[in-house]
């Protein structure tokens, strides 16, 4: 997996926060049914921003739209998924690597978005939500007038 | 156990060579393996991949699946977070059951990619009634 880092921030500060996320999982509290150790921790997810929205992609493959929450409150984002376990009487797993389990995740956009006109779009296992910025959040132009 | 090890290097000693003209960046999918009494069930992980270009494959006992991914960004888009690559999947399995090769079925979902391996005949489970004299 590529790990890219914005310009502004040190690369220290990702690594701190790839291991809180790792460490969350085996040591605070998890959701039911995932063993610490076992499934991936949080979902991977991907941010960019496109003219002015604020977009956020994860895979999150077979999943339907009721396994999601999503809600935004000003730039904060709240994720949850919820891969229900595949229930299998008299089967023998050769190999089990798919995660299951609930997982929630909070992040903080860089801007403010507006809550009303938020979308997510579910196609081929990959969400995509669009969050556009709010309007207090777009550059104005300021114009210089000469006394 | 020590079989699938012994089989894991070779096939990774094919994947090496293949990988190279395959794919540029090829991901290798999670995947769940079940035995069922009349067939293995294969699921794959492979979420961005269009149903019909992915290619599953069996031949000889080895069980290859490559599904093509249309990158959804370009390749010098600026991310704010990145903890995931787009791209190809890419995996090969060496299966030991003896399979029905022309009965194989795969299905695409939401993401999710379901093969169907139908055991053959020779190995499926069969009950044997004991005769009392």
């Amino acid at each position: 997996m590529v790990f890219r880092y914005r310009n502004m921030r040190q690369p220290i500060y990702h690594l701190r926060d790839d291991l809180d996320r790792m460490l969350t999982g085996v040591f605070g509290p998890w959701a039911e049914g995932v063993l610490p150790g076992t499934g991936r921790g949080q979902p991977a997810l991907n941010m960019w921003e496109q003219g002015d929205a604020v977009l956020v992609e994860l895979e999150v493959p077979g999943l339907k739209a009721d396994h999601f929450e999503i809600s935004v409150v000003g730039n904060q984002l709240t994720l949850t998924v919820d891969r229900p376990e595949l229930k299998q009487e008299g089967v023998t797993y050769h190999r089990r690597e798919r995660p299951v389990g609930s997982f929630t995740r909070v992040l903080r956009l860089p801007v403010e978005v507006d809550a009303n006109r938020v979308e997510a779009e579910l196609r081929d296992g990959v969400l995509t939500i669009t969050l556009p910025k709010a309007e207090s959040a777009k550059p104005r132009k300021i114009a210089v007038t000469t006394a | 156990m020590e079989n699938e090890n012994a089989i894991n290097k070779t096939s990774a000693v094919e994947a090496a060579a293949a990988e190279h003209t395959r794919c540029g960046q090829c991901y290798r999918p999670h995947v769940d393996i079940l035995e069922q009494a009349d067939e293995l069930l294969v699921l794959a992980d492979v979420p961005g991949a269009s149903g019909d270009r992915i290619d599953v494959k069996f031949e000889d006992g080895t069980l290859t699946i490559h599904a093509q991914v249309e990158p959804r960004q370009k390749p010098d888009h600026e991310f704010l977070l990145q903890e995931y690559g787009v791209g190809d999947y890419w995996r090969t399995f060496r299966v030991s059951e003896a399979i029905d090769a022309g009965q194989i079925t795969a299905g695409y979902a939401d993401g999710v990619l379901t093969l169907r391996l139908p055991k053959a005949e020779a190995a499926k489970p069969r009950k044997i009634g004991v005769k009392t004299t």
